[in-house]
Formats: structure tokens, C-alpha cells, sequence
């Protein structure tokens, strides 16, 4: 279960209030990854998350507040960088996210020589489609952020991406907690630092549970805070260089 | 003229409440200091009315009042953005620690389980840990464990 010398690939699961949707998740994710370690980080749920993920064979690190998807992935990066796992995944804990290609977002970052793989929609794989001011929002983010990163990303706010040891260094203190800076904020934090970041494409899944929004008022929203967090992000003096230690 | 009393009145008052405060450590002294001196000012002003009308028509105000409500806004609007930038800071470093807690959470019961699990262990759970301790097959995981606990401090500090 802990990270021992073979297993250095850590799947780290943000999941708040995902008592149904997880089971499922972990299970398959066993199945696809045997010999990775799964960490679910347990956002403050307060429903049985907790107890579903450690029967479902996960580790589980139970935060006591709730933080946010970014407050719960450092904790995460923190968990991989102080236990030495030389690549962490994050994964969504809804299912969205394929697990079988978890395996192809974490060999893009041998193939790509890459320090950040993001597992990306709109890349010419998956049906998943928006429309309206989410999908200009999405738009807008995706051709400026590929400038900041000297890549093509069509997907920033991709919650499925895979880091190295020197990402995980990275993330594991400085990764933003504020709505949007766990994907935004934290590419460009990632491309100032030097980090050489790619994406693949991926399919996405409808989600095992909940569903998602698209009410346009709130579309709306999201692209005045999307553009809110990408100019404060890229005016952030860039406080620390990423070493290439580590 | 009895008005001016009041306000000198009150202003004293306002500066030794500030001074009770900070002498009880209810208030930290970084944020008295401001408020030290602005009530200082005002007692001022209440002791010689005839500066604020000397001020205001240096600055070019008519209603020397105006002047004393447009500092007041002034003052306070850089109160509240002090305010949010401590607010700010506490969130940070109670996220900080969140997470610090959940790790180390998360080694507790690692080190509970193995414990637990040691054939030492006894099932009353006051001499486990001792006994486990010196268990010598357990002890190389625990010291492996313990430095993972011992590390964490050093992380903290490399956020602030």
C-alpha cells in the first residue's frame, strides 16, 4: 500500500462528497494500474467518502476543512514529494476521467519528455462538447495559456494531469487554492518555473454521479473569474524558480 | 463649545480602551499602533478645533468637516484592506496547516496500524505502544515512519 520501491506512481483523487461515484472509480482504477498507489484526498466530505475509499483499497488523506479541489491536490503533491513517488496523476473522483488512460497520460511524460502531461478534451479524441460563453471562455484561456506554455493546450481546465518529480516539487508548495487556480493559476506557475508542460487527448465520461452545469448565468461567471485568475496569474511576480533538483 | 469637551473626552477614552487592550494581549501591537495614533490625532484636533479650520483651508475645503469625514473614509478604507490582507494570510496559513495535519493524520494511523498489527502489541491500549516500541521487527518501519513526522516542520516553514 505505501510507497515502496517498485510502485512510484501515485494517483492522486481530490473528492469531496463522493461516497457514490468512487467505489466504482477505485475499482477500476485497480484494475487499469495495478501497480500504482491510490490516494484518495478527502476534501472535508461530509458524507462517507472516507470510509468508501479505504474500502476500496485507497490511502486516504482525510482533510479536516474543506479546501477546495487545489487546497486538496497540495496536500496531495505534498503526500508524493515527502514520500518520493516519481510521478503523480491527479484523476477526478467522478468518474469523468478514464482510467485507461491514465497509463497513456503518464508515459506522455516519457514520450514528450515533458514535466507536466495534461490529459486534454477538445484534442481530436472524446465527444465532449460546451457551447456559449463557457465554450468562448474556454476558448480564450486555451489560446492564451498556449502562448505562456509555447504549447498547444486546448483543454486548461483539465482536472486530469500527470506531474514528475520535479512538477511534484513544484505543486507540493505552490499550488493555488482559489476557484480556478488549481488549473489556470497553476499552468502558470508551472510554465514560469521552467516546467516544460504537453497535453494528449482523452475522452471524457459522463459523470457516474451528479451532473454538471449549464446554466448560462453561470457560464457567464465562470468566464469573468477564468479571466479575473489569468491576469492576476500572469501579473504574480514569479516568485521561485523551479529547481532542477529533486 | 461644550462639544469639543466631549470629543477630547472621548477620544482619551478611546486611546486608554486601546491601551487596555494591548495591555491584556487582546490586540497585537501592529495593529494599535495605527489606532494609537489616529486617536492621538483626534485629541488633538478635539484639544484646538482651530487647526482643522486652519487644515481645510490650506487644502483648499470649505466646510472644514468635510475635510475630517473625507480623511475618515480614507483611514477606514485602509483599515478594511489590512484587514483582508491578514484575513488572507490566516487563510493561508490555516490551509497550510490543514494539510500538515491530514499528513500527519494520515502517519499516526499508519504507525497505529502496524502497532496494532505487531504481535508485541498488547490489546489494552495504554502499554502498546511502549511494548511495540521496543519490538525490534516493528522498530525499523517506525524509524522509517518517524522521519516522515519529524520532516513535515521543515516543509511548513518553506511555504511562508
Amino acid at each position: 500500500m505505501t510507497g515502496g520501491p517498485d510502485s512510484t506512481l501515485l494517483v492522486i483523487l481530490p473528492a469531496w462528497n463522493e461516497q457514490d461515484a468512487l467505489p466504482r472509480v477505485l475499482a477500476e482504477l485497480q484494475v487499469a494500474l495495478p501497480g500504482a498507489d491510490l490516494l484518495v484526498v478527502n476534501d472535508g466530505s461530509t458524507d462517507r467518502t472516507a470510509q468508501v475509499a479505504r474500502e476500496g483499497g485507497a490511502m486516504v488523506l482525510d482533510l479536516p476543512l474543506n479546501l477546495g479541489v487545489g487546497g486538496a491536490m497540495r496536500a496531495g503533491y505534498k503526500f508524493a514529494a515527502r514520500r518520493g513517488y516519481d510521478v503523480a496523476v491527479q484523476v477526478d473522483a467522478d468518474g469523468q476521467h478514464d482510467p485507461a488512460d491514465v497509463l497513456r497520460v503518464v508515459d506522455a511524460l516519457r514520450t514528450e519528455q515533458a514535466d507536466v502531461v495534461i490529459g486534454a478534451r477538445f484534442a481530436g479524441r472524446g465527444t465532449y462538447a460546451v457551447r456559449g460563453p463557457r465554450r468562448w471562455a474556454m476558448r480564450l484561456l486555451s489560446s492564451s495559456l498556449s502562448r505562456v506554455a509555447k504549447t498547444r493546450l486546448t483543454d486548461t481546465t483539465s482536472g486530469f494531469k500527470a506531474s514528475n518529480r520535479r512538477a511534484i516539487a513544484l505543486f507540493s508548495v505552490d499550488y493555488p487554492a482559489e476557484y480556478l487556480g488549481d488549473t489556470i493559476e497553476s499552468l502558470v506557475i508551472a510554465s514560469r518555473a521552467g516546467l516544460r508542460i504537453r497535453q494528449i487527448g482523452v475522452e471524457m465520461r459522463p459523470r457516474v454521479a451528479g451532473t454538471p452545469s449549464h446554466n448560462p448565468a453561470k457560464a457567464a461567471i465562470f468566464l469573468g473569474r477564468a479571466v479575473l485568475a489569468l491576469v492576476i496569474a500572469l501579473t504574480r511576480p514569479a516568485h521561485r524558480a523551479a529547481g532542477g533538483h529533486a | 463649545m461644550s462639544g469639543y469637551y466631549f470629543a477630547l473626552a472621548a477620544c482619551v477614552a478611546l486611546v486608554v480602551f486601546l491601551v487596555v487592550l494591548l495591555r491584556r494581549r487582546r490586540l497585537r501591537e501592529k495593529y494599535a499602533t495605527a489606532w494609537i495614533l489616529l486617536a492621538l490625532g483626534v485629541c488633538v484636533l478635539g484639544a484646538f478645533p482651530g487647526a482643522v479650520e486652519a487644515v481645510a483651508s490650506v487644502v483648499g475645503v470649505r466646510t472644514p468637516s468635510n475635510l475630517l469625514f473625507a480623511l475618515a473614509l480614507v483611514v477606514l478604507l485602509g483599515v478594511c484592506i489590512q484587514l483582508s490582507v491578514e484575513i488572507t494570510m490566516l487563510e493561508e496559513e490555516s490551509r497550510t496547516l490543514t494539510e500538515e495535519i491530514s499528513l500527519l493524520r494520515y502517519d499516526v494511523e499508519e504507525l497505529a496500524a502496524r502497532v496494532g498489527s505487531s504481535p508485541a502489541a498488547s490489546p489494552a491500549s495504554a502499554p502498546a505502544l511502549p511494548s511495540a516500541v521496543q519490538d525490534p521487527v516493528p522498530d525499523a518501519g517506525l524509524g522509517g515512519a518517524l522521519v516522515d513526522v519529524v520532516r513535515a516542520p521543515a516543509d511548513v516553514r518553506d511555504d511562508g
